[in-house]
């Protein structure tokens, strides 16, 4: 997130005998990263769990049965049941596929959407830069939950509003991330080899300058995907996400908080399974940013 | 710098505009009739018509903004639908809520995480180096309102250690003076209130102020393990200088810059914390007000809620700016 100039302290790669492309030296040094390579676990486990739900537990994620209601963890219900007496586990398992769900889309909608606003206001530049930087400006004077709570409330509660809501205020940090990166790459040689061969912008901007912004957008992409995952879940949380009786993780804890004193584990289960998707998705994240971009290793 | 404060504040016309722009929307652009979302299907005729003249909504839309913009401009916040009470009135008892609050977390945040991140970086690879940057990275990765709710859970609810909700016991009041009940406990000398009023910001300050903490210790660390490469620290360990004065001298004064720049950026995840935090520990700020005309389909509370914190959060970056550009002459905008 932040914008400050780094500087690469990173030494020279270790000597390799092998052909060398970018892509291969940096899974070599993602590889050496343990900490990357549980994040990266933690993520395939919880996609593993969330498609294959329906075969992990016989349970339906809505199933009511008032007479077990707010039983304590046992042999039969793993992480006990809540207040309509719905396995809890069964309801988390199912909830990584919701989480899952938001935090991937929308995070490919503000890349989609931030990259091609980054690329055309780096590369035209004059007004156009203007007008695009301005709008990222008022993007970023919300407190982003604040202004996810706005457009929620202008398109109505619900979990695609809240994912559109999500990928809205996360537009700027991609296109930020973008027009730097074009503003610098512009300037390289083969870029102006390109415009002297008489080469289209069109095709300058996608076969030259996009290729060489992809690192940075995957690094940020991931480490996106754990924010999207906690707003999601704020939204949940506030009644302007997902709705009942969907087993949203951030849902499932507003709905049971009034029954923490008494039955704890409906609100710890919902809010370790954030806690640890996210831990993931930041694990390895940060794990990426080192590998592929050494630049922005702080 | 002179110059650079007249850019700054140029800079903001076309932010605040867009800010005011997406608020409007709040009730303006509901699709549908405004009128009907906000009063309910069993409205009558009468009670809608009159909204829609107040809000204007029979106008056309560049109209209506207009005199939204107009209102907003005389420090007319609209009213509250639930309290019929004026917004600007209501709000002012929140807003001082929410800082202090804020200020709370922000305290808990840079001393921790400065401290855990010098510490970290003074004993690289040691067990407390290792354990910090977990609790950091564990920090990051959970929701506010979890935390605050295992907060209650083990604080409140096993140990019985600290009060859950509120910011003072309801039985001793506390006197009103600015509204920030630790300076007005201790402006009437008011110790046993004071006490009691620090008890109540303890656990919603720990759950807020948690990301930043997070985020400043990493960033400490970081900045404290590139500049304890420098020669001059070198020369003053040569000297015999004692490690204590190294660290806290010598060195953190050079790694403060990065440190400052992300508690700058950490002030606005504060205030949108607090809608969460506040909705946890009961805490009458900005947030809770917010959050409460939610439920409620108070529109127009939900409206100028986001507006004010908006607006804080923009002058809060403002300064932040300026304060930059005075340290570090060589940060100039463009």
């Amino acid at each position: 997130m932040q914008s400050t100039a780094q500087v690469n302290t990173q030494a020279a790669g270790p000597v390799r005998t092998r052909q060398s492309s970018p892509w291969r030296d940096a899974w070599y040094r993602l590889k050496k990263q343990k900490t990357a390579l549980i994040g990266l676990f933690v993520i395939i486990f919880f996609i593993v769990v969330g498609l294959l739900a329906p075969v992990i537990t016989s349970q339906p994620w809505d199933g009511q049965n008032l007479a077990d209601k707010l039983k304590p963890p046992s042999a039969q219900h793993w992480f006990g049941t809540d207040d309509l007496g719905r396995d809890i586990f069964t309801r988390v398992i199912y909830g990584a596929r919701i989480s899952l769900w938001v935090g991937f889309f929308s995070v490919v909608g503000s890349i989609v959407i931030g990259t091609s606003m980054g690329l055309v206001a780096g590369y035209y530049g004059r007004w156009v830069d203007t007008i695009i930087s301005r709008l990222f400006d008022i993007i970023l004077a919300f407190p982003s939950i604040l202004l996810a709570i706005a457009i929620v409330t202008i398109l109505g509660p619900g979990l695609s509003n809240a994912l559109i809501a999500i990928a809205v205020i996360n537009v700027p940090t991609y296109g930020r991330l973008v027009r730097s990166r074009v503003l610098s790459i512009k300037e390289e040689e083969y870029v102006t080899a390109a415009k002297v061969l008489g080469m289209s912008h069109a095709r300058i901007l996608f076969s030259h300058i996009l290729p060489n912004s992809m690192a940075p957008i995957i690094v940020q992409g991931t480490l996106g995907v754990a924010t999207a995952v906690l707003e999601a879940a704020a939204l949940g949380f506030l009644g302007l996400g997902a709705q009942a009786p969907q087993p949203e993780w951030g849902k499932m804890i507003a709905d049971s908080r009034q029954y923490i004193t008494a039955a704890y584990w409906t609100v710890l289960f919902p809010g370790l399974a954030i806690m640890l998707t996210v831990l993931g998705f930041n694990l390895f994240g940060d794990g990426l940013r080192d590998a592929l971009d050494p630049k922005m290793k702080q | 710098m002179f110059s650079y404060i007249i850019r700054r504040l140029l800079h903001l016309i076309p932010v605040l505009i867009g800010m005011s722009l997406v608020v409007f929307a709040i009730i303006h652009a509901i699709p549908g009739d405004p009128a009907l979302m906000i009063l309910g299907e069993h409205a009558t005729p009468g009670a809608l018509e009159a909204l829609r003249a107040k809000l204007h909504l029979n106008e056309p839309l560049y109209q209506q903004y207009f005199y939204y913009m107009l209102d907003i401009l005389q420090g007319d916040l609209g009213e509250s639908l639930r309290t019929k009470q004026a917004i600007s009135l209501e709000i002012g008892a929140y807003l001082t809520a929410t800082i202090e609050l804020a200020i709370a977390a922000l305290i808990f945040a840079i001393v921790v995480g400065v401290n855990a991140g010098i510490i970290a970086a003074w004993k690289r690879a040691s067990w407390f180096d290792y354990i910090a940057m977990l609790v950091a990275l564990v920090g990051v990765s959970m929701p506010v309102f979890w935390l605050g709710l295992m907060e209650q859970w083990v604080f409140v609810d096993k140990l019985d250690l600290l009060p859950s909700t509120g910011r003072f016991n309801p039985r001793e009041p506390v006197d009103g003076i600015t509204g920030f009940y630790v300076l007005d406990t201790i402006l009437s000398g008011n110790w046993a209130g004071l006490k009691d009023v620090v008890l109540h910001l303890i656990l919603p300050s720990i759950a807020l102020g948690t990301i930043p903490m997070a985020i400043i210790a990493r960033m400490t660390r970081s900045s404290m393990l590139e500049v304890m490469k420098s020669d001059y620290i070198r020369t003053a360990r040569a000297k015999g200088l004692r490690e204590f004065w190294v660290i806290y001298k010598h060195a953190l004064r050079n790694a403060f810059a990065p440190v400052l720049t992300v508690i700058g950026l950490q002030l606005g995840s504060l205030l949108g914390g607090a809608i969460l935090t506040e909705t946890i520990f009961g805490w009458p700020g900005v947030g809770r007000y917010i959050n409460d005309a939610i439920a409620f389909r108070d529109y127009p509370v939900v409206q100028s809620g986001v507006l004010v914190i908006a607006f804080l959060f923009v002058m809060i970056n403002l300064v932040v700016d300026i304060l930059y550009a005075y340290i570090d002459p060589r940060i100039q905008y463009k």
